[in-house]
């Protein structure tokens, strides 16, 4: 296996973008900031990949116009997932092991608020028995969120415990779409959204988008004196028919933990769009009460659909390079109540634990 | 006035779906007011039966039939209801364990505020009156009043269902209709270009590394990735560079084929715009053809592209090969 290594990120969040939802405008700053961190320009770039989805743009091939921003003439090596930018990471780090390239770019963007987010969201349900009632992703997290509290797993206090240690880390974040500590008794006399769970629970809404530079051997060592390698990289998926899941777990999060060496992990950026999944990612990640979880804020401070899991791995990545850390995880998640999760660790050492 | 223009937008289809064995029995069964499940290899019954089992990845074939009678395992509200949900007024959908079921299925619960939902309580199905095939004919699930307190139905090995259906035929296909509304913004660029043509004018931008004019402008340059921000002002006089003679009826096509659609560049541009060619037979139409925008009355003006009905041929001679060869 090559040593791969983030060496790159950038980010931009807004509620509201009031540009065109093929977010070149956001993008055109985003690749000059990574060129910027990395010395680049678009020639040294082996390999791009973006995650977005048509159904955000209400568009077919939306992603398409998305490439004005990186200047393709001429053509470049250049793929895209209907998926979080993480899953384009993926797609990029099995590029540069195939040996076809030694650096890739992917990119996240998503206009989330041109549409109803929480009803489009519908649409990745089974088609023939759920998608026709409309089923909103609040209130299949809000669902999930019962089944633990009924069963005594979690409760209302730390699900506000989350909230708050989100929103406080978030006002350090020049990104953050929301922030603000506050108490969790404020949080809690605050009222019912989607019964049990307040505003606050549920990411916002938000527009956005990001990109993560990746770079094999001595190119990482070139841009970064301490490049966030990935040490481990997995990716699970549960089923379709949501009965059958116990959801107050997520077997694919647990899988994918096991196929990763998470021992030793201080930072965890965890892709939990709904307070009571970081409780949930906790403890089938197994991590240890000590790992800071979502130094950035998390999605709860601001959550770009279909780039939210590439910012975890981001923000992440950036506490080796800043020598916060020598190891971390990012993750992301995808589909109803955490049916599909991404875990990727990055290390200091490129040799630390195994793939 | 705003950075952006801006438009709602609708997606609509009508997804038909064929449903096959598995799903087909279970709609069937919806149409004859019956909860159909499937037993899976672990023994556990699961409704709506899933087409494959998620352990042993077989087909589901050992099917149940359940009264439609249930216990909410888990439930919330939905305080503010989005399009095509069951209920247009808040609402509450919950996971049903059905009687005889082993793991629950997501419907709604019609009851008129949270505090009537509760983690155990009993509820039962209601049909709808006129079934369409599909989910929907189970309209929802309503609490069992106390005056008519259900007990738990006891359902021992569950009978299976029979294999003959009591409709005349069985459900082989639903139709799924999606649709999806939009607020559609513009970029900037193009906002510019909108705007201009509100006006009569055809502006497009310039890119500031290779030169090249794009009408309409785009957020940045497709060759060089930097924005295009010098607005070039275009004539509406150019040259077809490519066509096509559409003979085919086609569903939303607003004009009677057979007609042309064809690629101009406009004198000034570096990409061609497209658009509709008339007051030309159809065979006539030809590249280097040098056409005019024929603009329609002023009063009808707005921020669009159809402020052009269409482009017409000047009568110039035709244009050089070289001088669109280029753009091609």
């Amino acid at each position: 296996m090559r040593d791969v290594a983030v060496v790159g990120f950038a980010q931009r969040q807004m509620e509201e973008f009031d540009g065109s939802p093929t977010c070149v405008e956001l993008l055109v700053p985003i690749f000059a900031e990574c060129y910027e961190q990395t010395g680049w320009s678009r020639k040294d770039v082996g390999f791009w990949c973006s995650g977005s989805s048509d159904y955000l743009a209400g568009r077919s091939f939306s992603f398409v116009q998305a490439i004005d921003s990186i200047g393709v003439l001429p053509p470049v090596n250049e793929s895209h997932v209907e998926m979080d930018a993480a899953w384009a990471l993926y797609e990029a780090w099995l590029k540069i092991q195939t040996g076809e390239v030694d650096t890739a770019v992917v990119f996240g963007f998503g206009k989330s608020s041109a549409g109803v987010l929480r009803r489009t969201l519908a649409l990745q349900l089974d088609p023939y028995t759920m998608t026709p009632l409309w089923p909103d992703t609040v209130s299949i997290a809000a669902l999930q969120a019962r089944l633990g509290i009924d069963g005594g797993i979690w409760d209302e206090r730390a699900m506000a415990e989350v909230v708050d240690r989100s929103l406080t880390d978030a006002e350090k974040n020049e990104y953050a779409v929301r922030a603000g500590g506050s108490s969790v008794e404020d949080l809690l006399a605050r009222p019912m959204f989607a019964d049990p769970l307040r505003k606050h629970d549920c990411a916002p809404v938000t527009d956005g988008a990001a990109a993560l530079v990746l770079a094999a051997g001595d190119r990482a060592r070139a841009v970064r004196e301490r490049p966030a390698w990935i040490t481990g990289i997995s990716t699970f998926s549960d089923g379709l028919h949501l009965g059958t899941r116990d959801l107050t777990g997520s077997d694919s999060a647990r899988r994918a933990a096991a196929a990763v060496d998470l021992g030793g992990v201080e930072v965890a950026e965890l892709h939990a769009p709904f307070s009571h999944q970081e409780l949930i990612l906790r403890r089938e990640l197994e991590l240890a009460d000590d790992v800071r979880v979502n130094p950035s804020g998390g999605p709860l401070a601001g959550n770009p659909m279909f780039t939210g899991g590439g910012i975890r791995i981001g923000e992440a990545a950036r506490r080796v390079w800043d020598g916060t850390a020598d190891k971390v995880l990012g993750h992301a998640t995808s589909g109803p109540a955490l049916q599909q999760n991404l875990l990727c660790v990055m290390a200091a050492d490129p040799a630390e634990g195994s793939n | 006035m705003s950075r952006t223009l801006s438009a709602p937008v609708t997606v609509a289809f009508d997804y038909t779906r064929s449903v096959g064995p598995v799903l087909g029995r279970f709609f069937t069964g919806l149409q004859e007011r019956r909860l159909v499940g499937a037993r899976l290899a672990d023994g556990r019954v699961v409704v709506p039966p899933p087409e494959f089992d998620p352990v042993s990845h077989e087909p589901a074939t050992d099917f149940v039939d359940l009264p439609g009678t249930g216990t909410v395992t888990s439930w919330t509200w939905v305080s503010e209801p989005v399009k095509g949900q069951p209920f247009d007024r808040p609402f509450a959908f919950a996971l049903v364990t059905p009687d005889g079921a082993d793991v629950p299925m997501l419907h709604a619960v019609d009851v008129s505020s949270p505090e009537e939902m509760s983690t155990g309580m009993r509820v039962r199905a209601r049909w709808a009156e006129e079934p369409q095939g599909g989910i929907n004919d189970l309209t929802c699930f309503e609490p069992v009043g106390d005056s008519e307190a259900a007990p738990m139905v006891e359902v021992r090995g569950a009978p299976a269902t029979s294999l003959e259906t009591l409709v005349d035929e069985p459900v082989t296909g639903i139709i799924t209709p999606v649709s999806l509304d939009y607020v559609y913004a513009a970029s900037p660029e193009e906002s510019a270009f909108f705007r201009g043509l509100a006006e009569g004018r055809i502006l497009g931008q310039r890119c500031p590394a290779c030169g090249k004019v794009y009408v309409p402008p785009r957020s940045a340059c497709p060759v060089d990735g930097v924005p295009t921000a010098e607005e070039v002002e275009l004539s509406d006089s150019g040259t077809v560079t490519t066509f096509c003679i559409v003979n085919v009826p086609f569903l939303g096509q607003k004009i009677q084929p057979p007609y042309v659609s064809a690629y101009v560049l406009l004198d000034g541009a570096d990409i061609a715009l497209q658009h509709l060619i008339l007051e030309i037979p159809a065979e006539e139409v030809r590249m280097g053809l040098r056409v005019k925008a024929v603009w329609k009355p002023r009063e009808e003006w707005s921020t669009t592209i159809e402020n052009i009905s269409h482009f017409a041929p000047t009568g110039e001679p035709d244009a050089d090969y070289d001088t669109y060869r280029h753009h091609l």
